[in-house]
């Protein structure tokens, strides 16, 4: 059974419709990227998936046990964490917080995941660091351990790799595969770079005047990749 | 010195001084706590317009001869938080447009209220008093005290029992949201508690000034440290000391209160930016 599923589903914000008649399904260990030219509605989608935003029309449905304190979220930066004053364990440690409910305080349980967490994204040694003294890169792995801290089963991201130098770009997309084959974390991912997107991909959905949802054999059959192409250049 | 020590000490016993630092001291920690997730939301004009809201509602007020002002102005200070707050984030007028505009609006209203209803022969004096604070710190009641040791209790039990939910949503309210925390509820939280700390607050350096009791101790304290719960503790502290030693100054030298307090506090500022940069070396 399909962990997130979208049926006729209207996008738009002040009601204005940006993408209409979307359907696509994913499920439980898939690698989904969302492909699409900017202003093609990757990032509003984005956010009706997380519930965030109402969609205009059609419906997003939860299944196989899942529900949004299972989700983990990677955003793009925004101004506003660029200078904030908190440490790296403070700020992994926040992504525990669904985990909490009412209780005021993070358990030994949780101190543990995220030590887990930032052990696994290799920013141990920068526990104690402040977040705004650290590179592009040390600041994705510090919100990309943040989101590790909440994603029971399944990792959304908005442009992980955006403003980072290839070979940080590279490291980051192997840690997401990684966390996509080694625990079975589902992934569901916007990207700019199609070329990156079809190589780690399980599936694509390419959003713009035409859709494309399937699996990576059939979108690279279907020459939407070559449109993608054109509309990046 | 022994004698401003002397002159002092006999200020320092009557009640009326006791009170007044009393209700500083704890409206200065008050402030400071949510002063840092305000300036790090990009809301430090949000004590100023509020301010502004609530001597705009102490005007109607006093016009309409209520018997219980308190409660009317925090009524309306309230409802203007959340407004703020609650909407800020995605209305077509955006957060700091929306303060402005709220703020002028409701200083020139007042004001307009007052000169039109002058009570008093004084209407000048009046005005500068509302809005800048300056002796009705020192006419406090027992009444007015206990209820500010009452709501500072609360302002702060409230921040601890809810310090990590308060950084979640102050660092990444979407995050927040979308990993099913209910930020809106903790954002109309801290509108609420905004609102009762801006009124108590009036009473100490009056509405013009608030707003440097709400951002000078979290910015000073941003310059020197760089955790969030550094910051906090930092920031609580040198609002409690800048306020304290503003109010001393001001009894020994007969200024004004607020803009003693608020002198104080620049100078401590000036010291931390001094002290960031030595420590950044």
């Amino acid at each position: 059974m399909a962990q997130i599923s979208c049926q006729n589903l209207t996008l738009g914000y002040n009601g204005r419709v940006v993408l209409e008649n979307l359907n696509f399904s994913v499920n439980s260990g898939d690698y989904l990227c969302i492909v699409g030219e900017n202003g093609s509605g990757k990032s509003t989608l984005m956010r009706t998936l997380l519930n965030l935003q109402p969609p205009l029309g059609g419906s997003v449905r939860l299944g196989d046990g899942l529900s949004f304190k299972d989700i983990g979220y990677l955003p793009q930066q925004t101004l506003v964490q660029r200078d904030f004053p908190a440490s790296v364990r403070e700020i992994v440690l926040s992504g525990c917080q669904s985990r909490c409910g009412l209780r005021p305080f993070y358990n030994q349980a949780e101190k543990a995941l995220a030590e887990q967490a930032m052990e696994k994204m290799q920013i141990g040694h920068l526990a104690r660091r402040c977040y705004r003294e650290l590179s592009g890169g040390q600041q994705q792995r510090v919100l990309l351990a943040r989101a590790l801290c909440a994603a029971r089963r399944v990792l959304l991201l908005d442009e992980p790799v955006s403003g980072l130098d290839p070979k940080v770009t590279a490291e980051m997309y192997a840690l997401i595969e990684d966390l996509n084959r080694r625990e079975g974390i589902t992934i569901i991912m916007i990207s700019h770079d199609v070329v990156a997107a079809v190589q780690y991909a399980s599936h694509i959905l390419h959003i713009g005047p035409k859709i494309f949802w399937g699996g990576k054999e059939a979108y690279l059959q279907s020459g939407m990749l070559n449109v993608a192409r054109g509309g990046a250049q | 010195m022994s004698a401003i020590m002397e002159n002092l000490t006999t200020y320092l016993q009557y009640p009326f001084v006791q009170y007044a630092l009393i209700v500083g001291v704890l409206i200065a920690l008050c402030s400071s706590l949510f002063g840092v997730t305000l300036v790090l939301k990009r809301f430090s004009f949000i004590g100023d317009g509020l301010a502004h809201v609530a001597f705009g509602a102490m005007a109607v007020a006093s016009v309409l001869n209520f018997s219980n002002n308190m409660f009317f102005i925090l009524l309306v200070t309230m409802l203007c938080a959340i407004l703020l707050l609650h909407t800020g984030q995605n209305t077509k007028i955006k957060g700091d447009a929306a303060i402005a505009m709220l703020s002028v609006g409701a200083l020139a209203v007042g004001y307009l209220l007052m000169h039109l209803f002058a009570t008093g022969p004084n209407l000048a004096g009046d005005v500068c008093s509302t809005l800048f604070g300056s002796t009705s710190i020192l006419t406090l009641t027992s009444g007015e005290v206990k209820l500010c040791v009452a709501l500072s209790i609360i302002v702060v039990c409230f921040f601890i029992f809810f310090y990590n939910k308060i950084f979640a949503i102050t660092f990444d309210e979407d995050f927040a949201k979308a990993t099913g925390s209910r930020a809106d509820l903790y954002n109309l939280f801290i509108a609420v508690i905004i609102a009762v700390i801006i009124v108590l607050a009036m009473n100490l350096v009056g509405s013009l000034l608030i707003s440097a009791l709400i951002i000078f101790p979290a910015l000073s304290a941003m310059r020197i440290f760089q955790t969030f719960f550094s910051v906090t503790v930092c920031s609580a502290v040198m609002s409690v000391s800048c306020s304290l030693g503003g109010m001393v100054l001001s009894v020994v030298g007969g200024t004004p209160v607020g803009a003693t307090i608020v002198a104080v506090q620049i100078a401590a500022f000036a010291a931390a930016c001094v002290v960031g940069k030595v420590l950044r070396r």
